[in-house]
């Protein structure tokens, strides 16, 4: 893969290392440039700072969590039209409802595969605005 | 007077001179002339052949002849048949005048009770010249030939009668005598006495009734009118007792005015009738003066009456205050200022008064109520002069000792002055009143006792609802807690399991590069067993939720084919993998679903994978049919699979419960599926049912509203 800058850059803020690392050597291989942030802070500093394309925001995250994250990114006009695509590990109902209130574009559940996150992200940049619907994977026959 | 025997039985044996002898000494013997003349007349039909025989003689009245004594004829008839004097014509009258014996054919005289036979009439007494007594002596007779026996008697008679004739003169001056002593008797009488005629006309008066009734053509005028008013007022009262009654009967008032002062007169009249000699009906009225008895009798009559009047009223008034005070049930006792028992009414009566029962213990007990009802009395004498004294007594029944509790209520009746007068006292059976209180007392008790129950039950319950509502809130920590923990937990097992999927699909993709084949099985398998892993926690997750009621419905409406389609497309890959024929019968035109649109499709999800599981050769298919009467959907998913016992259908639905713990191992899943496939149908008021047949294949049948009606 020959990396470029008109590649769109991906910023993945989790604060599980394996798994932020994991989805972001994900979307290398899948030819899409990586910034990483491991809580909401840096979130917003590396937002601020490189502009990328999509923000896939953890959203249970040290020092300033990810709903709190997300509303100062659609509060501030350098970042408001960045999609951003939560994830979380917690499946119960009204988090994702909270997380569109904080401002999230999309949600998906943990455990998300690298690949169902990429095709959620093309799928985000291919129609900005179009809103990504939640889904669960379900159990595959053995 | 009878004739003496000897005269009576004479025999034809024996002479008729003794026989003529012994009539003469009866003559001699006899001072009245019927006595000598019936004899005569016996004489002479026993010694003469004479049956029949009729003397007449004049009695007081010398005018006239009356039969005195006969034979043979009826005595009524003798002694009521009269000769008047007077009448010249009369042949009998004649034989006077004649003074001779005569003799009548029959016929000639023919009203003597000697009837129409031909008659000897034989003159006797005085001759026909002379002043004295005469008589008739009448025989049937054939001639005017006289046997000289008859004619014997016939003279002797005659001289008897003459005879006796000459000593009643001297009976006659002593009559005149007698006359006299009888008018001053009649006018030493005080009261007027009259003999009138039946019409009132005076015959005969005492000097009081000449005064009221008789007057003189010198009297005064006045006098005069007063006497002719009397008359009137007597005539008419006389007349109207006629009138009422066939004699005068009884005493009668008369009203006269007195002639001489002009007075008002009031007499009491009795009159009575007396038939004189002569036949003639007088009456004799005796009035007596009552003018002051009247006036005294008026005066006493009109005292009576008020008297009586104010009696009727008084026992009017009484028997109304009877009837009152008897009405009332509850015992009544007036008393005077003495403290005794004037009136009672039958109730108090029934405690006081043995009435007749002479039983010792009734009068015992009489004597005993007595003597509380006298110690209420004094103390009621004894208290202060508040009009009404009440105290509570017992008074026993006379009759059966029974004792009765009472309440007397006794009011003070005062005079005009303020005396004490009369003492009212009404006693009140409180038998009644103290078996309620007790009654109430019980009640009370009771009522306090439950009352108590109730409190310690309610402090129990008090309790308990506290260890209830600590409970609640601590079971609700608990949810809460055991929600917490697994949704931390959920989170606690998707992070390392999302790396674990992550990095195995990204090696099986070959992101590091080509893996030899023995790696990417092993990899496979982890991938497997991850997915399984994630599966177990979803359901479980799920499961806990639906306990928790932590699963809420989020209705909308959508299209039931579209999201089908998108079922289909989900399970793609395995469709693809397995070599059924997977079919789709929807009819044509579907209403729209408004429900949980993420719960139809978990179960869709579940319904078809377990049919392309379970199913190794044939087809699954998806059919849908609109049930309008129940208004829902029905969308059968079948399939040509294993199938599944009747007897073992209840079991799919149970949690973690597949039909045998070998289909586990065959099959793999977690048995939860099914369980809450059902449970979400159920929320949404629908249900799945079961239709299959071992080794017959499977039809699981969602039945879902077309509209939830829950929020």
């Amino acid at each position: 893969m020959s990396p470029s800058t008109a590649l769109p850059l991906i910023l993945v803020v989790d604060d599980y290392a394996d798994a932020r690392e994991m989805y972001a050597e994900y979307l290398e291989y899948s030819g899409f440039r990586t910034a990483q942030a491991k809580n909401g802070v840096e979130a917003l500093e590396q937002a601020f700072s490189l502009s990328p394309d999509v923000i896939l925001m953890d959203l249970s995250l040290p020092v300033m969590d990810g709903w709190e994250a997300t509303r100062r990114l659609k509060k501030d006009a350098r970042t408001k039209d960045i999609p951003v695509v939560a994830l979380t590990g917690h499946a119960l109902e009204g988090h994702s409802e909270s997380a569109r209130e904080a401002g999230c574009d999309a949600f998906l559940a943990k455990p998300c595969l690298p690949d169902d996150l990429v095709a959620h992200v093309k799928k985000i940049l291919e129609g900005p605005r179009r809103a990504a619907t939640a889904r669960r994977p379900r159990g595959r026959k053995g | 007077m009878r004739a003496p025997a000897s005269l009576r039985t004479t025999s034809a044996g024996r002479s008729l001179a003794e026989a003529k002898l012994a009539l003469t000494e009866f003559f001699l013997g006899c001072d009245e002339f019927a006595p000598c003349a019936q004899t005569a007349l016996e004489w002479i039909s026993r010694h003469c052949e004479v049956r029949l025989a009729l003397c007449l003689a004049t009695r007081g009245e010398r005018d006239r002849l009356n039969g005195v004594a006969s034979v043979g004829v009826n005595a009524i008839d003798a002694t009521e048949y009269a000769i008047e004097l007077a009448s010249d014509r009369y042949p009998l009258v004649g034989v006077l005048r004649s003074g001779h014996p005569t003799f009548f054919r029959s016929g000639q005289v023919r009203d003597t009770p000697l009837g129409q036979r031909s008659i000897l009439a034989y003159p006797l007494g005085a001759r026909a010249e002379e002043d004295g007594p005469r008589g008739l002596l009448l025989i049937p007779a054939a001639s005017a030939a006289l046997n000289p026996d008859l004619a014997w008697a016939c003279e002797l008679l005659s001289e008897k009668l003459i005879r006796l004739r000459a000593s009643g003169l001297t009976s006659e001056v002593e009559a005149h005598h007698e006359r006299a002593l009888f008018t001053s008797l009649l006018n030493a009488v005080t009261d007027p006495i009259l003999l009138t005629d039946t019409e009132g006309k005076v015959m005969l008066a005492n000097a009081l009734a000449e005064r009221l009734f008789t007057s003189q053509d010198d009297d005064s005028e006045g006098r005069r009118r007063a006497v002719s008013l009397n008359n009137l007022l007597f005539s008419s009262s006389l007349a109207k007792q006629f009138s009422e009654h066939h004699e005068p009967r009884g005493r009668h008032e008369l009203a006269l005015v007195d002639p001489t002062e002009g007075s008002d007169l009031l007499f009491e009249l009795l009159s009575s009738i007396v038939r004189q000699p002569s036949g003639q009906q007088v009456v004799v009225s005796v009035l007596r003066n009552i003018t002051d008895l009247g006036r005294a009798s008026r005066e006493l009559g009109e005292n009576y009456r008020q008297l009586r009047e104010a009696q009727a009223v008084a026992r009017h008034e009484r028997l109304r205050m009877d009837l009152v005070i008897d009405s009332v049930a509850d015992p009544i006792v007036v008393t005077n200022a003495t403290g005794e028992i004037v009136l009672m009414n039958k109730p108090a009566d029934r405690f006081f008064n043995p009435n007749g029962d002479s039983r010792e213990e009734v009068q015992r007990r009489v004597r005993l109520n007595d003597a509380h009802f006298s110690s209420f009395v004094s103390k009621l004498f004894l208290s202060d002069q508040t009009p009404r004294f009440r105290d509570e007594l017992s008074l026993v029944v006379p009759t059966n000792g029974e004792v009765v509790p009472m309440e007397a209520v006794a009011g003070r009746v005062h005079s005009e002055t303020g005396e004490l007068t009369t003492v009212v006292t009404i006693f009140h059976d409180r038998t009644e009143a103290l078996e309620k209180a007790l009654l109430y007392e019980q009640l009370k008790h009771f009522s306090e006792e439950l009352e108590a129950k109730v409190h310690a039950a309610t402090s129990d319950i008090v309790q308990q609802n506290e260890l209830l509502r600590r409970q609640a809130i601590a079971l609700e920590q608990a949810s809460a807690a055991k929600s917490q923990f697994l949704a931390n937990m959920s989170h606690e097992f998707r992070t390392p399991l999302n790396a674990i999927l992550g990095y195995t699909s990204m090696l099986l993709q070959g992101v590091s590069g080509e893996l030899p084949a023995s790696a990417k099985k092993s990899l496979s398998r982890v991938d497997s067993n991850g997915h399984h892993l994630l599966q177990v926690i979803n359901e479980i997750l799920d499961i806990t939720r639906i306990e928790a009621g932590r699963m809420p419905l989020h209705t909308s409406e959508f299209d039931l084919r579209a999201l089908i389609a998108e079922v289909r497309n989900e399970l793609e890959p395995i469709v693809a993998r397995s070599k059924l024929d997977v079919r789709e019968e929807l009819p044509s035109r579907l209403p729209r679903l408004h429900t949980d649109r993420q719960k139809v499709k978990q179960i869709l999800l579940n319904l078809l994978s377990n049919a392309l599981k379970f199913t190794h050769e044939g087809w699954v298919r998806i059919s849908v049919r609109h049930d309008a009467r129940h208004k829902r959907l029905v969308i059968a998913v079948s399939d040509t699979g294993i199938g599944i016992s009747p007897s073992e259908h209840f079991k799919v639905f149970e949690d973690f419960q597949q039909v045998d713990s070998s289909t586990t191992r065959a099959y793999g899943g977690t048995g939860l599926g099914l369980a809450i496939c059902r449970r979400l149908a159920q929320m949404m008021d629908g249900n799945i049912e079961l239709r299959s047949e071992l080794g017959e294949g499977s039809t699981f049948t969602l039945l879902i509203p077309i509209r939830t009606k829950h929020p």
